[in-house]
């Protein structure tokens, strides 16, 4: 977790991702951010996310972000 | 005759007042709708006394805020899209630039319209003017008065210097547009639009006048559907869409993450981009995704009205190869200017050779009117044709660099500004740029020079690693071109536009010599 923590906060330094909700909703990330967490994803944890799984409900939230990490990962 | 954009709504409207014209999904406008409240709009405007002054509109991306521009035609005033999540400073140098009289918002961007610093009374919410009872004969009166050359929009782009700069444009460059765009693209009332483009560019004409033209279809997609590129091709299914005409970024995001790998859009048949040199592995996607689509490569400055050049892709590319963008609209003439010194210091300018490298300068009516207010950068780049000493001709000098190639189409060779001197060498960064790109492993390269310290400095994107890269160019390029540093980013910064932010990027090189 603290590893993604940190990939967020490379994003946007003054976001509390532990606790911010709606990351998507609020508009907090864009377009460019998603392209960036799924490469860092890749290089960090090496899982790759299939564009399927590129949808708002997996990216609202650090935790949910971690949980689609962890998901892809045992599959 | 047309000399009014209105007269392609009026038609539009009687023959077919219940088809939708614009809508985002959740809100339709059809074309009954939105000429009555272009208007009503209008008769507001009217009542108010306001003629030929611009009107500052600030609305989110919505089917009605193309009602607010219309009617600011119908009132004989032009208007001036801004957008609310511009940064402060350019908001108030755009509203001290072209003092509106009037400023017409939503209730989303309200509370930013009152704080801009103009007299609160002139702020009209949209809902509170659009069901105006229709003066038909304040909006005949001003229908008769107006000329083909009077304007209808300013946008502003960036200017270089960091001062936004505003581009004047008139019906008769729009109409113009309109129909060479149509045509070029073989549009009819079968086509539905996905917009891409934020509404506040003159970008958003390519879907809005063909619309109105034909009675075709708009759907202004959300900016988040960018982000997720399944829920895109869900959008476009949905909606069948069968046109886009969109940044290269914008489908660059969507192939490049695997998304039209197994599944392509159902009912897609033309793509056009532009604005930006579309990577021919990605571009190789696209076209393996959607094998019986037409793909169009559009070029064009804002000064020029929207587009001004078109190809059809007839061939394939290979990575290394670079896509035309062919040959100008009908009605438009491209010049390519060469200066050339005739050995007694004297300077002419002349047409470039098949394959010399000259300034891209357009000709005709797709001309714009200029700068507002702004009369000294105005003359610098609408200027009088220099082949032409014997009567009065304005032409705009784009500032980039093209040539023609030996089939005569014309490639964009990079802006003029990126060519540099580094060690008594003439380099096109955009050369190298390419030689970059051309490596397999390269996904998007910037390559931007800092003058002060003598570096090349290249961004880049992709799964290379920055000796690889380095041993790439070493092979492709001459030993002077080659960048002093790589810089690997995970995504290259964009404008609000989608094209690469070459401001930014010259910034962060400056930077990281000071660290």
């Amino acid at each position: 977790m603290d590893k993604l923590i940190e990939i967020l906060k490379d994003l946007h330094d003054d976001v509390d991702f532990e606790s911010t909700e709606g990351l998507i909703d609020d508009g907090i990330l864009d377009s460019l951010d998603i392209v960036t967490l799924i490469t860092e994803i890749d290089s960090e944890f090496g899982v790759v996310i299939p564009p399927e799984e590129i949808v708002p409900e997996n990216f609202n939230s650090a935790q949910a972000i971690m949980a689609l990490i962890n998901r892809i990962d045992e599959d | 005759m047309q000399t009014n954009i209105l007269q392609y709504l009026e038609h539009t409207a009687e023959q077919k007042p219940d088809k939708v014209a614009f809508s985002d999904g959740s809100d339709d406008r059809t074309f009954g709708e939105v000429l009555s409240s272009s208007m009503s709009v209008g008769s507001f405007l009217c009542r108010l006394g306001i003629y030929g002054k611009p009107i500052v509109i600030m609305m989110k991306k919505h089917p009605d805020e193309i009602s607010a521009f219309l009617g600011c035609v119908y009132s004989g005033n032009f208007y001036v899209p801004l957008d609310t999540e511009m940064p402060p400073k350019r908001m108030e140098l755009i509203i001290a630039s072209v003092s509106p009289a009037a400023v017409i918002c939503d209730t989303a961007s309200e509370k930013v319209a009152r704080s801009l610093g103009i007299d609160n009374a002139n702020v009209y919410l949209y809902s509170d003017i659009c069901e105006t009872p229709i003066d038909k004969t304040a909006l005949d009166c001003v229908r008769l008065k107006q000329i083909d050359t009077d304007p209808i929009y300013i946008v502003f782009t960036s200017g270089s210097t960091g001062v936004p700069k505003g581009v004047v444009a008139c019906h008769r460059s729009v109409i113009d547009y309109t129909e060479s765009l149509c045509e070029a693209l073989s549009f009819d009332e079968n086509n539905v639009f996905a917009n891409q483009t934020p509404l506040y560019f003159d970008a958003p004409l390519k879907e809005i006048m063909p619309t109105l033209k034909y009675g075709a279809t708009t759907y202004l997609v959300p900016k988040k559907m960018f982000m997720f590129p399944t829920l895109m091709l869900d959008y476009l299914d949905k909606y069948h869409i069968n046109t886009v005409c969109w940044v290269v970024s914008a489908l660059t995001q969507i192939s490049a993450l695997g998304a039209i790998d197994n599944r392509s859009p159902k009912y897609l048949k033309t793509v056009a981009f532009g604005s930006e040199v579309f990577p021919i592995k990605q571009f190789n996607i696209w076209r393996r995704a959607l094998p019986n689509a037409d793909f169009y490569n559009l070029y064009g400055p804002t000064e020029a009205t929207g587009m001004s050049c078109w190809y059809k892709v007839d061939r394939e590319f290979d990575e290394g190869d670079v896509i035309p963008v062919g040959r100008p609209f009908r009605n438009t003439d491209i010049i390519l200017l060469c200066e050339r010194d005739d050995g007694e210091g004297n300077v002419k300018a002349e047409r470039a050779k098949v394959g010399e490298v000259g300034e891209i300068c357009m000709r005709g009516t797709c001309v714009t009117l200029g700068y507002y207010g702004n009369a000294e950068k105005t003359a610098s780049a609408f200027v009088q044709n220099p082949l032409n000493t014997v009567y009065p001709e304005t032409i705009y000098k784009t500032g980039d660099l093209g040539r023609f190639n030996e089939r005569g189409e014309l490639i964009f060779v990079s802006r003029k500004d990126s060519q540099i001197k580094h060690m008594g060498h003439r380099i096109e960064l955009g050369e190298i740029e390419a030689a970059a790109s051309s490596c397999p492993k390269i996904s998007r390269a910037c390559c931007v020079y800092d003058a002060d310290t003598k570096r090349i400095v290249i961004f880049f994107s992709g799964d290379a690693d920055k000796r690889e890269l380095f041993a790439y160019l070493k092979d492709s390029l001459p030993r002077y071109m080659l960048p002093s540093e790589t810089v690997k980013l995970d995504t290259l910064p964009l404008t609000p536009n989608g094209k690469l932010d070459r401001r930014l990027m010259g910034e962060m090189a400056v930077k990281l010599e000071s660290k």
